[in-house]
This record gives C-alpha cells, structure tokens and sequence, in this order.
C-alpha cells in the first residue's frame, strides 16, 4: 500500500487519481501509524513551503524518516521534493526535511513566473524513475522556486538556468513537475517508482 | 457550450468525453469554463470536475460560478488543478488573496473578458459571461489581479470570441507585458498563423481554442505540426 501523505495543502486528489489509473492501491493519510505500515510513501504538494510545517506537527515527519532510514522508497512531488532538502528562500522559518542536502531559491524575476507550462527534460542515463522514458521529454510544471543541480540530481531543466527537476539518491526521489499531470511520461514515472 | 462574442450559445458536446478525446489528440491543458454559471446564478457543476478530471492527467482549470474560498475548495477536491474566477473576483478581488494562500497562486487564474473601446487602444473588462460593463480597465486589473495573488491570466478577447479572424495580439502584448505572470490568450483562434502571431506579435505565454477543436474544424495535431514548423516550441509528437 501507498501512503499519499497529506498535510493539508496541495493536490493530493489527482496524485490518487493517477495511482488507481496505474491499479495501485493507495491512502491519503496522516497518520503515523499509517504511514509505518505502508511499503511506499508518495509526499505530493503545491502551493506554498510554509504548509509542510504541519508535518513536524502532526507527527508525519518522524515516520517518514524512519521508514526512509528503513529503505522505503520515498518520492516528494513539488514542494514536497523541495521538502527534501534544507529549506526554501520562499519560507525561511519552516525547515526542510535535511534528507537531502541543499536549499530552494526563487526563480529570477526577470521572466514570467511562476514557470508554468510543459519544458523538455535532460536525464541522467542511469535513472531508476526515468526508465523507458525519452530523452528530452516534455513535463509539466508549475513552481517559482527551485532545487539547484545537486549531486543526486537525476534530470535537469532550463527556465532561465538549470535547474533540478527530478532528484534521485538511494530509495530517495523527487521531481519537481508534476507526473500526474504530465500525460502518458507522467504516468510512465510513476509506474517505475511503483515497480521499485 | 460555445458561442460566438459571448452570444448564441449552443451545446457542443459531453464535457467530459471532450476532453478525454482533446487530450488524447494532444491537447496540453484542459479549461472546462462554465460560461453563464453566474448569469444564471449557478455553482460550478461538480459532478461534471469530478467525471472529467477522473480520465485526466493534464492540468485541469475549471471556472464559473465559484464566488467563495468554499466554493473552490469543492471544485478542488473534486479534481480541479485550478480554478478560473472572473466576475467574483471583480466583485471581491480578496477572494483571489483567499484562494492563493490557501491554494498556492499556481492555482489561482484570473480570467478577463476584455472588450475594445471604440475610441482608442484600451480595453474594458466585462463579467457574467461577457453581460455586465465593470467600468474597470481591462489591463489595470489584470495588474492588480497579479498583486492580489494570482497565478496566471487567461485574458479573452470578447471582440474576437467565437469569429476565428484571429486573437487580438495589440490587448494581449499589452497585456502580457504589463504582468509578470503568464498569459493564456483566447478569442477568435482561426488558423495555425493566428497561434504563430499570438506568441510572436502578442507575447503570449500560451493561447486556447475552443470552437475550431470542438467542431473538429481543425486537428490538434495538424496545428501543433503547423506551429513546430514555424518555430514556435509546441508539445509533439505529444
């Protein structure tokens, strides 16, 4: 079972949506305990870094890294791969998860943002969360902060500068656009990370 | 439902099948717009978000009759990516604060009905469905509805609506320059160069079509063809 952590923000409905389409089981869920049982833990979100501050509150961080230590494999969805890092420019007081090393910044503000819209994909040859999925594909994203190219960075994509948009280190994973609303090479991902 | 200028509107098919078979043909996103919900004084039709974001996996706006932060809770959960407001935002431009705290402003749209001045190269916005002067100019407002926290514009030429001669480039590049969010342009969509000139001359940061997909008087697929040969980066093959 998947657990689809919810905490209060984001779109959590259509990250579900897409894993009954895959045939997946899964559960929107906050609860611990929830959380302990399931075999995979999918953190989605959009909208502001702030609102992951209500999982240190409701518990849902310290089960997340105790199944992560575990070697559940873990994928954040926009805010919630930024959630994987030390913090954001866009809330300095919440901080990140730390599981992976690094901070958002703000996109510059010399071009439209947030950056919204389908832009083509540079991925790294030895992708787990990638296989069978063409180089330079098109994925939708929509986001005006972002992870710098880091060490566990997967695939890259350019919206003034490179950027992170898909991040992958041990059972760890995150993408910065939306799979569920990325048409066929969304889905595509997230049936890999379910195959995991 | 589609109409021309705002007018004659007839049925253009199940919503929900429409855009599983536009999303199928390559569409890049879907706006399902309840277009006389506030005229005729009704909520967003739920049921109908529900079946059509279910078979979805693009982003799906949905607009129309959604005046509360309430409201837009229930189109969300319902399966809705965003949500599209025009004459409750004009109204009660807090109501787009509310949604962006609550949603995040990437989920916040801001359509506006613009209808040219006879005079000059201004334009004025219009709410319920292109029925009701605002008195408010078209391009300030869209400033402001940037300010109060929206995510995009999805701006509507009312003069071009359903007439195909093409998009109003001048309201869009005035627009489109004016904000730093992206601009949908939409109204009056005929052929491949009127999209080529939109993002070219009108600085667009996307455009939508209704009346020449629904009708099937033109392939999405022919047109996003047409675009990449003319240089404009499209999705496709999709």
């Amino acid at each position: 079972m998947i657990a689809i952590v919810d905490y209060g923000a984001g779109n959590l409905v259509s990250v579900k949506k897409a894993l009954d389409w895959l045939g997946q089981e899964s559960v929107i869920t906050s609860d611990h305990d929830v959380i302990g049982k399931s075999h995979k833990i999918v953190l989605p979100g959009v909208g502001h870094f702030s609102s992951t501050g209500a999982l240190s509150r409701s518990g849902a961080q310290q089960a997340i890294e105790t199944k992560v230590r575990g070697g559940t494999p873990f994928l954040g969805i926009c805010v919630g791969m930024q959630w994987m890092f030390d913090g954001s420019e866009e809330a300095p007081d919440t901080a990140g998860s730390g599981m992976l090393q690094g901070k958002c910044l703000r996109l510059p503000s010399t071009l439209k943002l947030p950056h919204v819209g389908w832009n083509h994909l540079r991925i790294r040859d030895t992708s787990r969360l990638f296989r069978g999925v063409p180089q330079s594909s098109l994925v939708y994203f929509t986001h005006s902060y972002f992870v710098p190219v880091v060490e566990s960075t997967d695939a890259c994509c350019d919206y003034g500068h490179s950027f992170s948009a898909a991040v992958e280190k041990d059972n760890l994973f995150g993408v910065q656009f939306h799979p569920e609303k990325s048409g066929d090479v969304g889905l595509k991902l997230l049936a890999n990370f379910c195959e995991l | 439902m589609k109409g021309v200028q705002f007018n004659n509107l007839r049925d253009a098919g199940d919503p929900a099948e429409l855009a599983r078979a536009h999303s199928e043909s390559g569409a890049d996103e879907i706006v399902l717009l309840d277009i006389s919900a506030t005229r005729e004084r009704r909520t967003t039709l739920l049921e109908t978000v529900r079946r059509t974001a279910r078979q979805l996996f693009i982003p799906f706006t949905v607009g129309g009759g959604v005046k509360t932060l309430d409201d837009a809770a229930a189109v969300f959960s319902a399966g809705a990516d965003k949500i599209s407001v025009n004459s409750a935002a004009l109204a009660d431009p807090d109501l787009i604060t509310a949604i962006a705290e609550r949603f995040g402003s990437q989920a916040v749209v801001v359509a506006v009905d613009a209808k040219r001045c006879a005079t000059n190269s201004t334009w004025q916005a219009f709410t319920h469905g292109g029925r009701k002067e605002t008195g408010r100019d078209a391009v300030q407002w869209a400033q402001e509805a940037e300010k109060r926290g929206a995510g995009e514009i999805l701006l509507t030429s009312m003069d071009r609506d359903g007439t195909a001669s093409g998009f109003d480039c001048e309201l869009t590049r005035t627009v489109s320059d004016a904000v730093g969010i992206p601009v949908i342009a939409s109204g009056g969509a005929g052929r491949a160069e009127d999209f080529v000139e939109v993002f070219r001359q009108g600085h667009a940061d996307a455009a939508l079509a209704a009346s020449i997909f629904h009708y099937g008087l033109r392939a999405l697929g022919d047109l996003k063809q047409a675009l990449g040969n003319a240089g404009v980066p499209v999705r496709w093959p999709c």
